[in-house]
């Protein structure tokens, strides 16, 4: 670059060599530009659709072109969760409590079409009908399973999410919920006579007292 | 071909092993036992209070020694259980001798067959878990793929799920009057879950969970003058090395392993529950999502098994077809196997990724034929779904075949064989650990890989040859130090042979070219014509791949549908062969059986 870069007009003194180097941008662009660019995805694998995320971060489809080939084994660790398969209610409590887990900003995604509303497996009696039923899915992907390509696709959705959201806004910093350490977190789902999701106790009672009623 | 047929017959004319272990078993316990007169069914109705008895006769006396399978059917109409053993003989091949035992539904007690076989182990507490048969002596009959406290057991006739609709398919119409509903808006919860009729949660629900945790407890006395403490620990379900969602609890005593429990389930999809409600058709793409890195085998053995229940034929093309699949599945499988097993020792990902680019190509392949890369979804009934394509990733598909098979693959495997084999590391972690014997490896049912890999020469194709592989020159690989080393050598040497049955098999591709691939009935009004069971296996890169079908007369969807998965039954002598290693060896070990959670817990 030939041209020069505008004069910064200020009262800090800027030393002559360094003059050309000074960027300014807005901190939502740098810190959105660093987010986007460094997506670390849990390593996590449900079933069949695993199998292609995997062929998705190896040797020919490599999405580490995109920043994001650090897979985490651990949640503290990971941004990104990709439920790569069916949910079945003996795995629910984990995955939530996973979610929990992981440090705010996450994002999930729900690869496939068993994870978003679950696919050719939803009438099984063992299966979660998508887990957006239990934690909050940022991005569907579609397929059974979705080829690499198309979950790629969807972590460019991904970025392009990022890209929009403003740090003012973004739902993690609200600080009047600062003090609270409970926000953003799920209730784990319990295993009783079949899952139970703890929100719903007062519509599990109601169907119960109906229950007696007709007997 | 005429001289291939001669051969073929002259190996079935032995006097069948089957039919003298079924007349001498009749001979010698007159009383309980009886030829099963069912139309349709084979094999022997065994008095349960004898069936240890007539169990242990069969395996010592009359060389019946692998139980292959065990399951349970639910005869709603009879009031009755009934256990199903499918029990080989490793020495003679040929089919298998079958046993079936009744039990009352309302109290169905049924001696276990731990005792004679440790294999059934978890296959009788899958039982249990759906079906509700009491395995009498089984040393611990738990739930095993629902958790415990779970209501009822799914996979009896009269059980229905919460998204229950009709008992079979095709449904009825999903919007009657033009008002369509989906299946969350007629369920009070808006999920699938339904509760017991007025249960109400008291709390103790929680404690489910915590007692899953704790795992086993062993009280031993230290070693004196050192303290060391016994520790549990849960490896998964959410493990970057239990290949999936697979759980174990281990016992560890600093490092080396007491006791190792495997928890699974958390990929239970209700496999053999929504198989009973399809119809035959709408099964074969559920069977690809069992053993998902190999489904064009998977889709061999579903339509084997309903080939021999309905008895279609098959035409010659798409026998050729579907060797060529089959094979080159076990291609992908072992490359896919050998990755990960290496990423287990240690050498993370490198070997993997080159062996990924092999498996990519053979995945374009069966895209340009099926329609999907991993899915297929490509065998039909008396055929398979279309013919082979013109062209490939650009070539012409013979040619493709041709350079893939030729020059390709076998230069790839020879490389990686010489930078991997003998590699120090690799020989270090795995010769000599995780070491299984072959009485043990006959006794806890293991297959494939894993069997031969203990010195047991027992292969499906050879042993109860199925579609042409009796035309074919190749052997069943066998190695005999059954540790991790020889499991991995093993799966090389299949590689091998699989690149030699291929060679056989593309002139026969090139000679059939333009013969019709599929059978004359149009699929989807298939029918059941005669009452009555069929089993069909197949030899799957992960072992011996079993489906049980039993039908009514001129029905359209099978009563009792089972799937033998030989990675859930391999995993019962993962107790057997870790216990005395170190804890990072459980990693490798698990590798070296080599299982897919979509079929351990179907
Ligand atoms: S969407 Fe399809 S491929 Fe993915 S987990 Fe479900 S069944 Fe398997």
């Amino acid at each position: 670059m030939t041209a020069a870069a505008p004069k910064i007009e200020s009262d800090i003194p800027i030393p002559h060599e360094l003059q050309n180097n000074i960027f300014i941008t807005s901190v939502d662009k740098i810190y959105n530009w660093t987010r986007r660019n460094s997506i670390w995805p849990m390593v996590f694998g449900l079933a069949c659709c695993a199998i292609e995320m995997i062929c998705a971060a190896a040797s020919r489809y490599d999405f580490a072109r995109f920043g994001m080939e650090v897979f985490r084994a651990s949640p503290r660790q990971a941004d990104l969760m990709i439920v790569s398969g069916t949910v079945t209610k003996k795995m629910v409590p984990t995955i939530v409590r996973l979610y929990n887990q992981m440090p705010e900003p996450r994002y999930v995604m729900a690869m496939g079409a068993c994870a978003s509303g679950g696919g050719p497996f939803k009438e099984g009696y063992n299966v979660v009908d998508g887990i957006d039923k239990f934690i909050p899915v940022d991005i569907y992907v579609p397929g059974c399973p979705p080829t690499p390509q198309a979950l790629i696709h969807g972590l460019i959705a991904l970025q392009q999410k990022i890209d929009n959201q403003s740090i003012l806004t973004a739902p993690w910093y609200p600080f009047s919920k600062a003090q609270d350490d409970t926000v953003g977190l799920v209730p784990v789902p319990i295993l009783g006579p079949d899952l139970v999701d703890v929100r719903q106790l007062d519509i599990i009672r109601t169907e119960a007292d109906k229950a007696e009623v007709e007997a | 071909m005429s001289d291939l047929t001669a051969e073929m017959e002259q190996t079935t004319t032995y006097d069948n092993p089957v039919d003298e272990a079924l007349a001498k078993l009749k001979a010698l316990y007159p009383d309980d036992v009886s030829e099963d007169s069912r139309p349709g069914y084979s094999g022997l109705l065994v008095t349960p209070d004898k069936l240890v008895e007539v169990a242990t006769t069969l395996r010592d006396e009359l060389g019946f020694n692998y139980l292959s399978s065990v399951t349970g059917v639910d005869l709603i109409e009879e009031n009755k259980l009934e256990a199903v053993y499918h029990i080989y003989s490793i020495d003679k091949g040929g089919s298998a001798v079958v046993l079936h035992a009744q039990a009352d539904r309302d109290n169905p007690i049924i001696p276990s067959l731990v005792p004679v076989w440790p294999g059934a182990d978890f296959q009788e507490r899958e039982a249990y878990d759906l079906m509700g048969i009491q395995f009498d002596g089984h040393p611990d009959l738990r739930r095993i793929l629902m958790w415990d406290g779970f209501h009822g057991h799914p996979l009896r006739k009269d059980w229905r799920e919460p998204f229950y609709e009709e008992d079979v398919k095709p449904f009825g119409s999903r919007w009657p009057g033009g008002a369509v509903h989906r299946s969350e808006e007629l369920n009070p919860y808006g999920k699938n879950v339904q509760y017991p009729a007025g249960w109400v949660p008291t709390g103790e629900e929680y404690e489910v969970e915590t007692e899953m945790y704790e795992g086993v407890t062993i009280t031993r006395e230290a070693t004196p003058g050192l303290k060391t403490e016994k520790v549990t620990v849960n490896m998964g379900p959410q493990h970057p090395s239990t290949h999936g969602v697979f759980r174990m609890v281990i016992t560890l005593d600093g490092e080396t392993i007491l006791a190792l429990k495997p928890v699974m389930g958390y990929l239970h999809r209700n496999h053999e529950k929504i198989g009973e409600r399809n119809t035959f058709i709408q099964n074969i793409p559920y069977t690809d999502r069992l053993d998902y890195l190999s489904s064009m085998s998977n889709n061999h053995g579903y339509v084997l098994a309903v080939e021999k229940l309905m008895g279609l034929t098959v035409s010659e093309r798409a026998e050729w077809i579907r060797i060529l699949m089959a094979e080159l599945t076990r291609l992908c499988n072992h490359f896919w196997a050998l990755g990960f097993l290496l990423n287990d020792l240690g050498a993370l990902q490198t070997p993997m990724l080159y062996l990924y680019i092999e498996r990519e190509l053979i995945l374009d392949f069966f895209e340009a034929a099926a329609g999907s890369r991993m899915m297929c979804n490509y065998m039909r009934f008396g055929g398979v779904a279309y013919d082979l394509p013109d062209e490939v990733r650009g070539q012409p598909t013979m040619q493709f075949l041709h350079e893939l098979i030729h020059e390709r693959l076998p230069r790839v495997v020879t490389e990686f064989d010489d930078l991997v084999t003998n590699n120090e590391i690799v020989k270090v972690r795995s010769v000599g650990v995780g070491y299984l014997s072959k009485e043990d490896a006959i006794a806890y049912s293991a297959a494939g890989p894993l069997l031969r890999a203990s010195g047991v020469k027992y292969d499906v194709r050879k042993a109860e040859p199925y579609s042409f592989y009796s035309h074919l020159d190749f052997d069943a690989a066998v190695r005999y130090n059954g540790d991790i080393y020889d499991r991995y050598l093993i799966r090389l040497d299949e590689i091998w042979q699989s690149l030699k049955i291929l060679r056989q098999v593309l002139p026969y591709l090139q000679e059939t070219q333009g013969m019709s691939v599929s059978g004359e009935k149009p699929q989807y009004s298939l029918r059941s014509p005669n009452a009555g069971e069929a089993y069909g296996r197949v030899e799957n890169p992960k072992g011996e791949l079993g489906y049980y079908l039993t039908a009514k007369r001129r029905s359209g969807n099978p009563e009792r549908y089972h799937v033998r998965a030989p990675s859930f039954i391999n995993l019962t002598p993962m107790e057997r062969m870790s216990v005395g290693c170190k804890i990072a060896d459980v990693v490798a070990i698990l590798g070296s059986i080599d299982i897919v959670l979509g079929e351990v817990d179907r």
